[in-house]
């Protein structure tokens, strides 16, 4: 066919940087611990450096809590359960929740920023997903706070006491929601630890609640690393332990709480497996498949890290995707555009390099797009993994990182076989057009969350939590209450 | 880009049950997750030398349209002239791709733009709806082309389309593309009426396969027009096609295309799905009217760091 128009050059448009301002952020040189409603110095008097993962440098000192520092943290909480907050009326409660989640809004981009200069994730994701969500959270479960008799009729709901709550640092505002909002709705108070390599948000957050009133000792945070979390865990003061984070760590957080009267949610990990079948809108199950492993660089635990893939589109959907991967913007998370962030720690980028070395050596075809990485920082370009076994280690273990496995199958009950696996149980994705596959398939599914033709799906109304070795107990929802509440059956 | 032979995806002569089988060969589509990957490419920030780059290359996109009854030889005269040169004060602005006029117009804006490097674009085949009979609407497209016009917006029989003769809208765009010389054929699907997500695409790929150098979303008088939605399902479709043939295929976006801001989202959305070998007016077209007015207002501001009022622009 004859072109009459003379061919006018292709314009190679690239995007100008567009980087968030950090200029509303100040960062204290040096920070205590939150401990009944003000800052105060560590008895450890050991501390740590906080960096910015995309360069390196330091973002501030903060201490690193001895058990004498969890021993007040504590008492205080125990303090302010006993005498202020746990008869105080739900609805005066909520009050409290609210004007936490209104604070959190005004305050979201001041937030979104500090998040992404202490955990490396690109302010997009900080901006649009993680703080919108955590606010929700405090809404959501301000909410329930004066509605727990209607919650679980015929049984009168009392709170447990002193939550010590231990969370990890890929959404470390979005998991203090999930662990603050419910516990303090349902009359208890809280120890927070929030990880060590992202401490700034939840020190932030707990200044924060002293500007919306909450009585002192209600909300306390230690900063530290394993050896904090393990005191507090251990601290007989404690009726409650929430932790999420790795299934090693759980195993050791219920091996050391066993034989006590403390009640215990584990959300460890998961190594999700994503199943695209021959009739699924293709284009879509791409972005979908995209979305599930590369969001906030795969440091998600229901990442979909398994691409389980129909035989007979393996071919043209993997084409597809290593045309989608040529496009993502891997680089400085303070762009606007940017897709892909910076890794969290330098333990964690070993741990990738380790695990994609090692599925290599096995066999596994690595492929990555030419992207451009910077050289300070800790950084690994989006991965696939092609002709991988299901007994590749690459297959099996958590990588937590931006790191995909393909694999195919033949049959729908082939497919749920091998997404079943696995020790993990946390979420899984499906696409298809068929409605009467998705929900076969989701009945047969062993994981929390299935999420059909999406994926990465999240609302405070909706529970959240794993099967088999991804732990116990939901977050989120009426559910999410229940880990709260005693006098229940 | 380096062109490997091109291959029919249809044998001839070509069949209802061929059109069928290739049909049923195109991916479903997903209406949420498009929505929610337009709405991720909605926030990407674009500035300073890049929006500069994004203005001035979406100026040279636009088919700058009047499509009224009440069109007259003056009225298209006006609009040509602006086509050369969209802002008389400032030289450096480019002139757009093309004007797009009814038939009967054409000879009186092919008497301004000739020579400058502008195109000519007719709707025919009885736009807007195409409900005439096909000599009609051949006939319609002939004298456009022989009046001038360079480019052919037809409009394809959604009717049959929606009544699943598939056979006939191939056939028609095919007699179409046939009647109407060497000039360019834009294939307007109105998706506005096709409805589905899943109808865009098959008909996309309809077009494609019947000889479309470019596929186009609306006439314009339809609502909805152009969405970024329906704009990406065709870019995938294009994308698809050219994977399966070889063949380049252009995308014209149309109606409701006001704003600069939403012009350059456009772009990203090209851009990130059909990638840099699509940037140029070749293969991409916005057909609008108004929206010239803001990409100007746009390109001042960038310039002298403020915004002009209205009559600081022409209007035609």
């Amino acid at each position: 066919m004859s072109d009459p128009i003379p061919a006018l050059p292709t314009v190679d448009w690239s995007y100008a940087p567009s980087v968030e301002s950090t200029a509303i952020v100040a960062i204290p040189a040096e920070q205590g611990l939150w401990i009944d409603g003000s800052m105060v110095e560590s008895r450890s008097g050991t501390t740590s450096t906080t960096i910015n993962p995309a360069t390196e440098e330091p973002l501030g000192v903060v201490a690193e809590a001895g058990e004498e520092d969890v021993d007040l943290a504590v008492k205080a909480a125990r303090s302010a359960h006993d005498s202020v907050w746990a008869d105080l009326p739900g609805r005066e409660r909520a009050k409290y929740l609210f004007r936490i989640a209104r604070l959190l809004q005004e305050r979201a981009r001041e937030f979104a920023i500090l998040e992404t200069l202490d955990g490396g994730k690109p302010i997009r994701e900080a901006r649009d997903f993680d703080l919108p969500a955590a606010a929700a959270h405090f809404f959501y479960y301000g909410g329930w706070a004066d509605k727990l008799e209607y919650a679980f009729p015929g049984i009168e709901p009392r709170p447990l006491g002193v939550a010590g709550q231990v969370i990890p640092w890929n959404f470390p505002m979005l998991m203090l929601a999930w662990k603050v909002a419910p516990a303090l709705a349902t009359g208890n108070t809280v120890v927070l630890k929030p990880a060590e390599t992202t401490p700034l948000t939840a020190l932030e957050f707990a200044r924060l609640t002293a500007e919306a009133g909450l009585p002192d000792g209600v909300f306390n945070v230690v900063t530290g690393a394993g050896a904090t979390g393990a005191a507090l865990v251990a601290h007989p003061g404690v009726d409650k332990v929430a932790f999420t984070g790795s299934t090693a760590v759980g195993k050791r957080i219920q091996e050391s709480i066993a034989g006590t009267r403390k009640r215990v949610t584990l959300e460890l990990g998961g190594k999700a497996a994503h199943v695209v079948f021959d009739d699924a809108p293709l284009d879509q199950a791409v972005e979908g498949v995209v979305n599930g492993i590369f969001f906030n660089q795969g440091h998600v635990c229901c990442a979909g890290s398994r691409l389980l893939l129909q035989e007979s589109i393996h071919d043209a959907f993997v084409a597809k995707l290593k045309d989608r991967l040529d496009l993502l913007r891997v680089g400085d998370p303070l762009d606007k555009n940017t897709d892909i962030g910076a890794i969290n720690s330098a333990e964690q980028l070993e741990r990738i390099r380790r695990l994609v070395a090692e599925g290599e050596s096995e066999g596994g075809e690595r492929w990555q797009p030419a992207c451009d990485l910077p050289e300070r920082g800790f950084w690994f370009p989006p991965t696939l993994f092609l002709g991988v076994a299901q007994s590749h280690r690459i297959a099996q273990e958590e990588v937590f990182g931006p790191v995909l496995s393909v694999m195919t199958f033949r049959t729908p009950a082939e497919a749920v076989e091998k997404a079943n696996n696995t020790p993990y149980g946390l979420s899984a994705g499906v696409w298809t057009t068929k409605g009467s596959r998705i929900l076969w398939m989701a009945d047969r599914l062993q994981a929390g969350v299935v999420w059909a033709n999406t994926y990465n799906q999240f609302d405070p109304a909706s529970p959240f939590g794993g099967y088999k070795e991804s732990g116990f107990g939901r977050e989120g929802g009426r559910h999410g209450l229940l880990p709260y509440l005693g006098g229940v059956a | 880009m380096a062109s490997p032979a091109v291959v029919e995806p249809l044998s001839r002569p070509v069949t209802s049950s061929a059109i069928r089988s290739f049909l049923g060969s195109v991916p479903t589509v997903d209406e949420v997750a498009v929505s929610e990957r337009v709405a991720y490419l909605a926030t990407r920030s674009i500035k300073h030398a890049s929006k500069a780059t994004a203005l001035d290359l979406a100026i040279r996109m636009v088919d700058l349209t009047t499509l009224e009854g009440m069109d007259t030889p003056g009225k298209v005269r006006q609009l040509a002239t602006k086509a050369i040169r969209p802002d008389p004060t400032d030289t450096t602005i480019p002139s757009v791709a093309a004007v797009c006029v009814y038939p009967t117009m054409v000879p009186h804006a092919v008497a301004v733009v000739a020579g400058s490097g502008v195109h000519v674009a007719a709707v025919a085949t009885y736009f807007p709806s195409g409900q005439a009979p096909l000599e009609v609407r051949l006939a319609d497209a002939r004298a456009a082309t022989a009046a001038g016009a360079d480019e052919i917006d037809m409009v394809i029989d959604r009717g049959a389309f929606l009544a699943g003769d598939h056979l006939k809208v191939f056939e028609d765009i095919v007699a179409v593309r046939e009647s109407i010389g060497s000039a360019h054929l834009k294939v307007i699907l109105e998706t506005g009426e096709l409805a589905t997500l899943d109808n865009v695409r098959r008909a996309s790929m309809l077009a494609m396969a019947a000889g479309a150098d470019f596929i186009k979303t609306s006439t314009g008088k339809v609502a909805p027009a152009a969405t970024r939605d329906v704009t990406l399902v065709m870019f995938e479709a294009i994308r698809d096609f050219h994977d399966l043939t070889g063949r380049v295929v252009g995308m014209k976006p149309a109606g409701g295309i006001r704003a600069a801001k939403d012009a350059i989202r456009y772009l990203v959305l090209l851009r990130e799905t059909l990638g840099v070998d699509w940037l140029t007016p070749d293969r991409f077209r916005f057909g609008a009217s108004s929206l010239l007015n803001d990409l100007l207002r746009q390109v001042r501001w960038l310039r002298e760091g403020r915004y002009q009022s209205d009559h600081h622009f022409t209007k035609d």
